[in-house]
């Protein structure tokens, strides 16, 4: 048993601090304040090559691991939880199922740019009546000649309008179910390819979460991911590893919340002494310490289970699930402490308090998640 | 072209307890870096790289094993070789036994361009060894350097002095001594990260064996320096002062201040 960081994951984490701090930090309020999409961070990071850390260099990644990965997300989450779901969301979502799945021809042609952080990647399977119940795919591609035609349309995508390519599900075969859902990898600029409602959001606020229409939309037949029909699997496979990324930026948000909040503590004064001086709120502080301590385990747990080709379905559901909860949870107290000053737009609380909701949400709700884990422990 | 750059792993902060015996500083325990000026000096070197991609930039520090990190940042960062000086024998140097150990391996190196130094490091703040390297190898230098131009055969500095700037046109090879406005440093690439601690061999660890050094110059018995004593200074008083008014009144009132004080 060793849970100690190697000598590359140590730096990772010193270099994604660094970055976190000096470049993602100081406009982090003003990207939720506005809703802007943080493009410069994304620019920055592709510069450090920071967009394709577990993937392999001969596929224009860093060569690095999931761990690595997970800290990634997690230092960026601290700081800034929209930039980590940019990060994540690109990673996990929309580049993994083309190393995964895709042809040489795919994964040179789509995954090498998105791994150098040339272009940005995103997934598409939500639609409107399709959310938890996945399965219930309406978007349709009719094979036509070399093409496939896609009509339908998909909600909540991350990074919707700013991706450069999608892995988009749809129906190939409606009398299959499940086995007749198929994934195809959609460029941006394909016509018949157009961006909906952008939604406007409780927190992530900088991060694009659009709607994708497709109407006659004809995508090349070698876009085609992995076999006609193994769609489904190709979407929850890619879901596993998300829940990952996902995990990684709840803790991110919850270790944040907590570290503003004992300086805090420190400094703010009531009765003539700090508040960290008053044993009721040291007890507040030493339960977050140890949620917080007990996620990073389960998440580290789970990307390390995947780094080394252990399973990790569960793993990815507990650390997601746990993980999730201990945001919310943490970032509530962590407003709490502040008292006043905790809701207002002074301090960084409020916006960690709404970022962390998401977490509880997407990638699987916690309900998903703990569906997940009951069907291994009940197998 | 070929640049060496000479940094120094330093402990992250100013705040560095002391050794009450021997007057140096305990660094156990303390995050470790590269020396802020130095990674300017790395940068400058790294740019003159990307502009023209046929330099090698080769990183060269004296210090404990565990230095190799800053020299595996820095090949993170974009230098093509790193040598690490390590041995007991150069434990305890002061800036002159330092110096004299990097310039024997920069003699043993040979051939260079360019020798791109931080001005001071935060541990010691001396903006010594740079120069000092300068003179042991019988090279020109020029320190303080904010801006620089490289030409066939020609360096042109711009030194950032307390009263002005001073522009300086010197033929190589050169040492020039960095300090933070020269550039902006990149950061460590993730790719460059894992493919430093991957190719093993390329931190060369050099003992004092290993090289020709001037064995009576290094060391702490190499070291004239004695360190009477080391303490933390009080604070100076200070006073707080609230201008009254709203901006513009307020932003008067402080040039007035600043002028009344010769700040500006």
């Amino acid at each position: 048993m060793n849970f100690t960081l190697t000598k590359e994951q140590e730096m990772v984490r010193n270099v994604m601090r660094e970055f976190a701090v000096n470049e993602v930090e100081p406009i982090a309020a003003d990207v939720d304040e506005t809703g802007r999409f943080p493009k410069e961070n994304v620019e920055k990071m592709a510069r450090a090559h920071m967009l394709g850390i577990p993937f392999p260099e001969e596929y224009g990644g860093a060569g690095g691991d999931e761990v690595a990965y997970a800290i990634a997300v997690e230092e960026l989450s601290k700081v800034c939880a929209t930039t980590g779901v940019i990060l994540s969301a690109h990673t996990s979502l929309g580049s993994w199922p083309i190393y995964k799945f895709g042809t040489e021809e795919q994964k040179q042609k789509y995954l090498v740019p998105l791994a150098k952080g040339e272009k940005l990647g995103a997934f598409g399977l939500t639609e409107p009546n399709a959310g938890t119940d996945a399965a219930g795919q309406q978007t349709v591609a009719v094979l036509d000649g070399d093409h496939y035609v896609l009509n339908g349309s998909k909600i909540f995508i991350t990074n919707g309008g700013q991706a450069d390519t999608y892995v988009i599900f749809a129906m190939t075969d409606r009398t299959k179910g499940t086995r007749g859902i198929s994934a195809f990898i959609v460029e941006a600029d394909t016509p018949g390819f157009s961006i909906g409602k952008v939604e406007d959001k409780l927190g992530i606020r900088g991060s694009a979460t659009t709607e994708l229409i497709f109407q006659n939309c004809r995508i090349p037949k070698e876009n085609l991911l992995g076999e006609e029909g193994k769609g489904f699997k190709i979407a929850m496979a890619t879901l596993d590893g998300g829940r990952i990324g996902i995990a990684s930026q709840a803790l991110g948000i919850a270790q944040g919340a907590l570290d503003v909040t004992v300086e805090y503590l420190k400094e703010r004064q009531q009765f003539g002494r700090p508040l960290s001086k008053f044993q009721g709120l040291q007890w507040m502080v030493a339960d977050m310490e140890t949620e917080i301590n007990a996620a990073r385990l389960l998440v580290y747990n789970a990307a390390f289970n995947k780094a080394n080709g252990l399973p990790y379905n569960k793993e990815a559901a507990m650390a997601k699930l746990f993980a999730a909860n201990t945001a919310m949870s943490v970032t509530t107290k962590c407003v709490q402490l502040h008292g006043g000053y905790g809701y207002t737009k002074d301090y960084p609380v409020e916006r960690m308090m709404r970022d962390a909701k998401i977490t509880e949400i997407y990638e699987g709700t916690s309900q998903v998640q703990q569906m997940v884990i009951a069907a291994n422990v009940l197998r | 072209m070929k640049i060496i750059v000479c940094l120094k792993q330093v402990p992250d902060t100013n705040e560095v307890k002391i050794d009450p015996v021997k007057g140096t500083l305990i660094r156990e325990g303390v995050p470790s870096i590269i020396n802020p000026d130095d990674r300017n000096a790395l940068e400058e070197a790294l740019r003159i790289k990307d502009e023209n991609p046929d330099t090698i930039v080769t990183v060269v520090s004296m210090g404990p094993p565990q230095a190799d990190v800053a020299l595996k940042e820095a090949l993170a960062m974009g230098a093509d070789d790193a040598i690490l000086l390590s041995d007991r024998a150069f434990a305890g140097s002061d800036t002159w036994a330092t110096s004299t150990a990097i310039a024997g391996a920069l003699k043993q190196i040979g051939d260079y361009d360019i020798i791109l130094c931080g001005r001071q490091a935060i541990d010691g703040d001396t903006a010594q060894v740079g120069p000092q390297i300068a003179e042991h190898l019988g090279l020109p230098q020029i320190t303080y350097v904010e801006k620089l131009e490289v030409k066939e055969g020609k360096v042109i500095a711009r030194r950032a002095l307390e009263d002005g700037y001073y522009v300086v046109e010197c033929e190589t090879p050169v040492l020039l001594t960095a300090i933070k406005e020269l550039n902006e440093p990149r950061y460590p690439s993730i790719k460059g990260i894992y493919k430093a601690y991957r190719e093993e061999d390329r931190v060369k660890v050099w003992s004092a064996n290993d090289y020709d050094v001037d064995r009576e110059n290094i060391g702490l018995d190499g070291s004239p320096t004695e360190v009477s004593k080391s303490f933390t200074p009080a604070g100076r008083d200070s006073a707080c002062e609230i201008l009254e008014g709203n901006g513009k009144e307020a932003a008067r009132q402080l040039v007035v201040r600043l002028k009344e004080r010769k700040i500006i």
